[in-house]
């Protein structure tokens, strides 16, 4: 039953990406994007991957979702001028077979894997108890590699920067976007109203949990992101100026911590990154909720987009 | 089989003949905003019926509330997501 | 029992990509605006069956992803569908 439920998803989600490569307007092709990072998410999750779901239904399936759908539409007015520069047949053919070899190497690279794979799952397995979490990709993220974790932030921080570099000079630390109105009787603004709550408790929740089950600080920063974007599509709250100092403030305030954390491992416990004996659990939790609120303003304001009204 | 296993055999295939329902009305149906109704009305209720065939399988009263909380929390966005759409829907083909 | 559950998660996400077939095809946004709503019910329904034919509970948090995100998207679809072009600030919700 399972394999047949395997083949289906496997279909579909093959199905599914063809279609998005192949729709005529862009708004369909990120219609299908959506649905296929929402068909991944029951991938993952066939996988054994629950974490990696999560982190694949809230941003795959929502927020970049979101993103190509703004951009979708600001692209709007050029589309006919794209479609009619679309290049002729013998390209068009050229760039399937490249693709197709790609494909086909990765396929062959897959398949003759050695069994089993090598793995650090059982060092892994064997040394969580020394980080008192019992999540094991928490424990591979926040300590056992906690340096990636810590230079993902920091690229994060990179890409948010890269789109406020998109503004207009006029507008520079000016408000992102442009100015959201709805009916504050409607429709939009009682859901904008009644959903952020609800959903700033599952993220919290799902940030908590992250210690001993699938959960963490970058799924639980994606539906905060999520939920104040709601707001200001709905026009209930509207983008503030980058240039606040509290942002910038907010903005660095996580890496800061997880660096300054680092730092004092040098001195205490002998490397960057390394905590001391029994302090690991504690430290691992400050550098959680210090990241969490800094992950979740950096990925709103990087789909709030680059800053175009500009500040008085 | 026990009598909560045929419960839940029982409410977890209604619920698989509402999608079902569902499928066929967005396949059958001639206009965006009927198809729009299918989808919704019927997806939605037969959610309902899997989340009440599941519920005899939880483990304790949190992880039924939750289960219930997910089934609310689906319903109020179907209900809100769907009124949006249906003003798009409109706004293609306004009323002659 | 895990059998049935694990079949019945299988059929739905069978009903799923019925409807999508239709959705996608759908002349016009508001046709394909549904698909953000269909998965999100349909995947809901798969991930809570998956939860409890493999007992894995954390699913069930997958599916309360779901529900959020879905909401989330068809917002954002909506928003997408009913700007007007540059100028103007969008429909009224």
């Amino acid at each position: 039953m399972i394999d047949a439920l395997n083949a289906v998803l496997a279909l579909l989600v093959l199905g599914l990406a063809v279609w998005t490569v192949v729709a005529r307007s862009t708004f369909a092709a990120a219609v299908g994007f959506v649905a296929y990072g929402m068909l991944l998410t029951l991938a993952w999750v066939q996988l054994q991957s629950v974490d990696v779901a999560l982190t694949e239904g809230a941003i795959g399936g929502g927020l970049t979702g979101a993103m190509l759908i703004a951009a979708a539409s600001r692209l709007r007015g050029t589309e006919a001028a794209a479609r009619a520069e679309r290049p002729g047949l013998p390209i068009r053919l050229a760039a399937a077979l490249v693709a197709a070899c790609v494909a086909a190497a990765l396929a062959i690279a897959v398949v003759s894997l050695p069994d089993p794979a090598p793995t650090l799952a059982y060092e892994t397995a064997d040394n969580l108890a020394a980080t008192g979490v019992g999540n094991p990709l928490t424990g591979v993220l926040l300590a056992f590699r906690a340096m990636d974790t810590l230079l993902e932030a920091i690229v994060v921080l990179f890409a948010m920067i890269g789109v406020w570099s998109l503004a207009p000079d006029r507008a520079w630390g000016g408000r992102p976007g442009r100015v959201q109105r709805a009916d504050p009787d409607g429709i939009l603004a009682y859901l904008a109203r009644v959903l952020p709550p609800i959903g700033i408790v599952v993220a919290v929740y799902i940030f908590w949990i992250g210690a001993d089950l699938p959960g963490g600080k970058f799924q639980g920063a994606s539906i905060l992101a999520a939920m104040w974007l709601l707001a200001v599509m709905a026009g209930l709250a509207d983008a503030p100026p980058v240039s606040r100092k509290w942002i910038r403030f907010a903005l660095i305030g996580g890496p800061v911590v997880f660096m300054a954390i680092g730092a004092a491992g040098v001195v205490t416990a002998g490397a960057f990154l390394a905590y001391p004996d029994g302090l690991a659990k504690p430290l691992i939790k400050v550098i959680e909720w210090a990241l969490l609120p800094s992950l979740a303003l950096t990925l709103a304001l990087i789909l709030a987009g680059a800053p175009e009204r500009p500040v008085r | 089989m026990s009598l909560v296993d045929l419960f839940t055999v029982v409410a977890v295939g209604a619920g698989g003949f509402f999608f079902l329902a569902g499928s066929v009305g967005l396949l059958r149906f001639p206009d965006a905003l009927t198809r729009l109704h299918a989808l919704t009305k019927a997806d939605n209720l037969g959610l309902g019926l899997v989340v009440l065939g599941l519920l005899p399988r939880v483990d304790g009263v949190l992880g039924g509330l939750k289960l219930i909380a997910i089934w609310l929390l689906a319903l109020l966005a179907s209900g809100a997501a769907s009124q949006l759409i249906a003003r798009v829907a409109r706004r293609a083909n306004p009323p002659a | 029992m895990a059998e049935f559950l694990a079949g019945a998660a299988g059929f739905v996400l069978l009903m799923v990509a019925l409807g999508l077939i239709r959705i996608l095809r759908g002349p016009g946004d508001a046709d394909r605006m549904m698909a953000a709503q269909l998965l999100g019910t349909g995947g809901i329904a798969v991930a809570l069956l998956l939860s409890a034919a493999t007992g894995i509970g954390a699913t069930v948090d997958v599916a309360l992803t779901l529900a959020l995100l879905a909401a989330f998207a068809s917002v954002a679809f909506f928003k997408s569908a009913t700007d007007a072009p540059a100028g103007d600030a969008g429909d009224r919700g």
